[in-house]
């Protein structure tokens, strides 16, 4: 299939008074890594789950796999593999029951079943685990039967709903490692997550902020597209930096990460009251990072709401 | 509809079901116990009641009287207070369930062929049991009192020179013939009721939980995005209960035989199929009650709701033509009712279905309705 693996325009939903999702358009190639980024109550989960066909939205189109979400569900659900944000797996039934059960849902069978299975498990390295039950697998071990059970019918696209969400930074990587081979092996993954360095993985990223796209392109343009500049400045106390620098008008904010402070000179401010401010310390201009981008983006979101 | 689908759920149910110690016990234990608390415990029949007995006479007659309390097989007396107080007492530390009280002069009265009265106390908490002693204890009293009334008139006759015979006290006598429940045993009244009462729990609870658990753990997001219908959804959920119910069923029906000796008059077929029939209703109340609840608690609760009314208006332990006339109106539309009148015709009178009918009729309905209506409320989707 050539064009979007998916396609979205102008996707709202309401539940009641509330609008989750607020006229969103975005689409995503083939091979694509699409990180979904925003706090809790964004609209993240209730976009993944309409994209799966598990809502109907209020208006608004959506392709996935060239298929219709309303009107074609069942055939948008043998292309996709969705693993929810609390994936569910059956605690008392063992690893290999869990793939079973999948894989006999979507109609895997026989010897096509084992060879799945068996790659799977190579991958995701829990062969030696096939007999135990769910219930008594850790939670990174969790994560990967998760994940093998959304594979089992070979989709085409994967949904993740912070799938790393609790699981440690080890596991973590591991399981992003996974998701690297199976995108080269022409997977496309739309992705949800808290963690923003999870979000710097992804090829495109959009931040979501109350049912609505704020920004979305790549992690590198986005961490440029803040007029802002930014300088790092390391040191002690630098709570009372902070402090201090927050009261300079040139400054936009200032965050702080640890033992460092990220500072924000407003566009075309110039950095001499800045530098004053703090004598003899050794301000370095850096690129912001995404969490900057989005801090500072949803800050101004408020801040012009407020306004309005 | 695919049918690997469905076995595939049935066979993964069954296997959860065996191997969580919870719903293993919650599918065997419970009917046994209930049935065991039923046919031994529960027993509204009244045999060798405890009573007092406070005779303030003290003489042959008083002693008569006594006897043919001690000779029925309903009384024994336990205790013989000498004084108010003391029988006062007994009532009150529940010993004894009922007291006599003979007063002072009772025989005299008697022998002068006057008038006299002797007091019962009757423990009346349970109203049912204290009305069934206070009929044994008329009905003693009673053929004493005509026995006495004879002895008195055949003496006189005596005294004035009459004819020595011994004359028959002229009266009606009440040929008695209980028919389906000759011994009377309120067991066998309840004991095809039990069969009503677990198969509904067994089956409307198990399916309820079966499903809320899937959406408790978060799984049934996960089944809605794989192929898999609705209704092969549904099937694959109740087939297993639905199977689980009926060997419960048959467990009773086995017991109570072996066991309680409750007599079994009927088909076992017709019952088996109103088994059937009815089970439709609670799988589907079951599943209706899956679609508003979501949580195991909010399932357990919404359950309860249902079947402790259903169970009270189903005449399994208080006949319906004794309830108020509107509610006996709202028992037209409990499908427990339906059944239990089933279960009682087909073990104890040996119904057929030429009797039952009406019966089969309405369950068939109900199971009809309700089940397409929780199928109708159950989707495949979130909202």
């Amino acid at each position: 299939m050539s064009g979007p693996m998916i396609e979205v325009r102008n996707l709202t939903r309401a539940f009641g008074p509330v609008t989750a999702v607020n006229g969103i358009s975005f689409s995503v190639a083939r091979g694509e890594v699409f990180g979904l980024v925003g706090p809790d109550g964004a609209g993240k989960t209730t976009t993944l789950r309409m994209l799966c066909g598990l809502m109907d939205p209020t208006s608004g189109e959506m392709r996935v796999a060239g298929f219709d979400t309303v009107t074609q569900t069942e055939q948008v659900k043998d292309h996709i593999g969705y693993m929810a944000q609390k994936f569910g797996l059956y605690g008392d039934l063992t690893v290999e029951e869990n793939m079973r059960f999948y894989a006999d849902l979507f109609g895997i069978t026989g010897q096509d079943c084992e060879d799945l299975m068996a790659n799977l498990l190579k991958m995701t390295r829990m062969e030696p685990f096939r007999a135990r039950p769910a219930a008594k697998l850790s939670g990174g071990m969790k994560q990967k039967l998760a994940l093998m059970c959304t594979l089992l019918h070979r989709p085409q696209i994967l949904f993740l709903d912070e799938p790393t969400n609790g699981v440690d930074p080890v596991s973590r990587r591991d399981f992003w490692a996974i998701l690297y081979q199976l995108v080269k092996d022409g997977l496309t993954v739309m992705v949800t997550t808290a963690y923003l360095d999870e979000a710097e993985r992804c090829d495109r990223v959009a931040l979501m902020h109350q049912g609505k796209f704020l920004l979305m392109d790549t992690p590198q343009v986005l961490r440029e597209s803040l007029p802002e500049v930014c300088y790092e400045l390391r040191g002690d106390d630098m709570r009372s930096v902070r402090d201090r620098l927050r009261q300079l008008p040139s400054v936009s904010h200032v965050e702080l990460a640890g033992n460092s402070v990220h500072v924000f000179l407003r566009a075309g401010e110039r950095e001499t009251e800045l530098f004053a401010a703090v004598p003899g310390a050794s301000f370095r201009k850096v690129l912001p990072s995404l969490e900057d981008v989005f801090i500072s983006t949803v800050r101004n979101a408020g801040a012009a709401r407020d306004a309005a | 509809m695919n049918f690997e689908r469905i076995r595939e759920i049935i066979v993964k149910e069954l296997r959860q079901s065996f191997r969580e110690p919870r719903t293993r016990a919650l599918m065997f234990i419970p009917p046994i116990i209930q049935f065991l608390v039923f046919g031994f415990v529960v027993n509204l029949d009244v045999e060798r009641s405890k009573l007092a007995w406070y005779d303030q006479d003290n003489s042959p007659a008083s002693r008569e009287l006594r006897a043919s309390f001690e000779s029925s097989e309903y009384f024994i007396v336990t205790n013989t207070p000498s004084n108010p107080a003391e029988l006062q007492d007994l009532m009150d530390r529940e010993s004894v369930h009922s007291g006599v009280v003979v007063p002072p002069g009772f025989a005299e009265d008697l022998a002068r062929g006057r008038s006299t009265r002797i007091q019962m106390l009757v423990e009346g908490t349970n109203s049912n049991t204290a009305s069934i002693l206070v009929n044994y204890a008329s009905d003693i009293v009673r053929t004493y009192s005509s026995g006495r009334m004879v002895d008195l008139i055949t003496q006189k006759r005596m005294a004035r020179g009459g004819q020595i015979a011994k004359m028959q006290a002229p009266g009606i006598d009440l040929q008695q013939r209980v028919w389906f429940n000759p011994e009377l045993k309120s067991r066998n009244y309840f004991i095809p009721g039990v069969a009503v009462n677990i198969i509904t729990i067994v089956t409307l609870m198990l399916t309820a939980m079966a499903i809320v658990r899937e959406k408790e753990i978060g799984t049934m997001e996960q089944l809605m995005v794989t192929p898999i219908k609705p209704i092969e959804l549904m099937l694959g959920k109740t087939l297993p209960f639905a199977v689980v119910g009926l060997f419960d069923l048959t467990l009773i029906v086995i017991l109570g035989i072996l066991v309680f000796r409750i007599p079994f008059a009927g088909n076992a077929f017709l019952l088996l199929g109103a088994s059937i029939l009815f089970l439709f209703t609670t799988l589907g109340v079951g599943i209706l009650i899956s679609t508003v609840s979501n949580t195991q608690q909010q399932a357990n609760l919404s359950t309860f709701f249902f079947f402790q009314p259903a169970f009270m208006l189903s005449g399994f332990a208080f006949p319906i033509r004794s309830m108020p006339e509107p509610v006996q109106w709202l028992t037209m539309v409990n499908p427990l009712r339906y059944f239990v009148e089933i279960c009682r015709g087909v073990f104890l009178k040996g119904s057929g279905f030429d009797v039952l009918w009406p019966q089969f009729a309405a369950l068939a309905v109900f199971g009809f309705c309700i089940i397409t209506f929780s199928a109708l409320r159950f989707h495949k989707r979130l909202d």
